[in-house]
């Protein structure tokens, strides 16, 4: 399992995989309205609202697989996994520009009055506005440099960021839908869980300091093993 | 003089053929993992079989209604595939996806409450009742969507001057099919089920509202309310009720199914009214269905001079 983790090869595959998303987007885009086409593979009638709600569900989808990290790493007890966040992370950001873009460039068509009233009168686009924006010193801040520059702490403070976006993004999502509000719902218990395992991880972490007498936090793993 | 070049590669630089061949079965897994998407989507399609629900058939006798607009008739295959009846699944491409299988035979539209004659009419009855019209209408969204349809029907007030409301009716109580068994995902939709709408007396009244049992030269698609549905164009299409049922006269102002989930979103008027935003979206312009750039949304969705006096000192933003 470590081998695999480690293999250079498998970061190149996860990079390739990641990209799936977008290379569905192409290629529907390529096959939009050709004839006999089965029409579950095109972009159907509204080719915009269906790219604006794919890049969308992907942002959070990454958001919620880069958030799962630190968790897995873990409960599966396979702290290799670290080599993929940032990555991860930065695909959610991708898509999260991708999503941003549809909507200033295709739906709006940069009516860049109309959008700024938009992000202030519609909370969902406030929200939604938010998250991204949060969004945007975290991938600044991704480099081995920056992370130097920052420090650890500072740069840890800071990339706790994240969990606003994701939060902001499922209620994005939660606003936005009509009536069916399954699948934001879903969003919602996910990322509770991620983060409900960090709060978990925290007080625990805090009773052994206390116990420990203070001092230095316990690396969780060595606890673990312990 | 011979400048001798250390040679840039050598032999331990060399792919290994493992890693040489796992490129190739990536590549050659990839492409397959590709045709087995598409194989099973085909595949999917084949298993399902043919469709056990009605399907449409060729209306004749059709005339044309000179009010018809000349924009441009959105497709049939976006008008069929791209549309909300929640009762079959809330992603627009769901209706055409799972009322396949719908059957709309036989049918009949119960008359009740305030009138004289409290009866059933059969379909064919509902067919028969007046001669029927092909009218081009604007059709909006309240999502911010639209199209341009050639339905076919006749003007409502022809069954309502049939029923012979009383003095005492003032609106009409309208209600879709709903059965659990044909419509299994209507139970989650997040809307209370049968759907109900309702109109004004006069609303009803009005030339344009239409009983519409056709489009594009056929019987209404499933997906698209069959058999017999409402169009009110100048209202945002959930007024226009689909597959109908049961039409009550009333004295009071009755309950219609997107004002009970959100009465804050959606009013019992609801007519298309771009300087009436919804809380959270602008309702200033449209995108019609095979345009790329959004539209201005026009006052009563372009019917104005048909419709806007029903409305004379109303305030609109209050009765949106």
């Amino acid at each position: 399992m470590n081998s695999i983790l480690t293999s250079k090869w498998t970061k190149v595959v996860v990079f390739l995989a990641c990209l799936i998303p977008l290379g569905q987007l192409l290629w529907r885009a390529f096959h939009n309205g050709l004839a006999g086409f089965p029409d579950n593979m095109d972009f159907g009638a509204n080719p915009i609202e269906f790219i604006t709600h794919a890049t969308g569900d992907w942002t959070l989808r990454f958001l919620v697989i880069t958030l799962a990290i630190t968790p897995l790493r873990k409960i599966l007890r396979q702290p290799q996994l670290i080599r993929f966040r940032r990555m991860l992370g930065l695909f959610a950001f991708f898509y999260g520009c991708l999503h941003f873009g549809t909507w200033i460039g295709l739906d709006k068509f940069f009516a860049w009055s109309e959008m700024w009233k938009d992000v202030q009168k519609r909370r969902f686009i406030t929200v939604g506005f938010t998250a991204f924006v949060l969004m945007i010193p975290l991938a600044v801040t991704s480099t081995a440099g920056m992370i130097r520059r920052l420090g650890g702490k500072r740069w840890h403070m800071l990339h706790r960021a994240i969990y606003v976006s994701a939060i902001l993004g499922v209620i994005h999502y939660y606003w936005l839908v009509k009536s069916d509000v399954r699948k934001p719902l879903l969003y919602a218990v996910i990322v509770g869980i991620l983060l409900a395992h960090r709060l978990g991880m925290w007080i625990y972490g805090r009773g052994h300091r206390a116990a420990a007498g203070g001092g230095v936090r316990p690396e969780p793993s060595t606890a673990e093993t312990a | 003089m011979v400048v001798k070049k250390a040679p840039d590669l050598t032999y331990k630089d060399v792919t290994p053929k493992t890693l040489y061949m796992g490129r190739r079965n990536f590549l050659f897994g990839l492409a397959a993992a590709y045709g087995a998407v598409v194989g099973y989507k085909k595949l999917t399609r084949l298993l399902e079989g043919p469709a056990t629900g009605s399907t449409p058939v060729k209306l004749t006798g059709v005339t044309k209604w000179p009010g018809s607009t000349t924009e441009k008739e959105t497709s049939l295959e976006d008008v069929t595939h791209y549309n909300n009846f929640y009762e079959f699944g809330t992603s627009k491409t769901d209706p055409a996806a799972n009322a396949r299988n719908f059957v709309t035979a036989p049918w009949s539209i119960s008359i009740e409450g305030e009138v004289k004659n409290k009866r059933k009419f059969s379909m064919d009855e509902i067919m028969k009742l007046a001669p029927l019209e092909e009218r081009i209408y604007r059709h909006r969204c309240v999502e911010g969507w639209s199209i341009v349809v050639p339905w076919i029907g006749y003007p409502f007030s022809a069954l309502v001057k049939l029923a012979e409301p009383t003095s005492k009716a003032k609106f009409v109580a309208l209600e879709s099919y709903y059965d659990p068994k044909q419509m299994p995902l209507g139970g989650s939709a997040g809307i209370e089920l049968p759907y109900v709408e309702g109109l004004r007396l006069d609303e009803a009244m009005n030339s344009l509202t239409l009983l519409t049992v056709g489009m594009y030269d056929e019987t209404l698609p499933n997906q698209d309310g069959a058999p017999v549905r409402l169009v009110i164009p100048w209202k945002y299409g959930f007024k226009s009720i689909k597959s109908l049922v049961r039409i009550r006269f009333v004295q009071e102002q009755p309950p219609t199914t997107w004002n009970i989930a959100n009465a804050h979103e959606y009013g019992f008027y609801s007519n298309v009214n771009p300087s009436v935003d919804h809380p959270r979206w602008s309702q200033a312009t449209e995108r019609r269905l095979g345009e790329f750039r959004r539209r201005p949304t026009l006052m009563f969705n372009g019917y104005a001079d048909q419709v806007a006096s029903m409305y004379a000192g109303m305030d609109l933003k209050k009765y949106y």
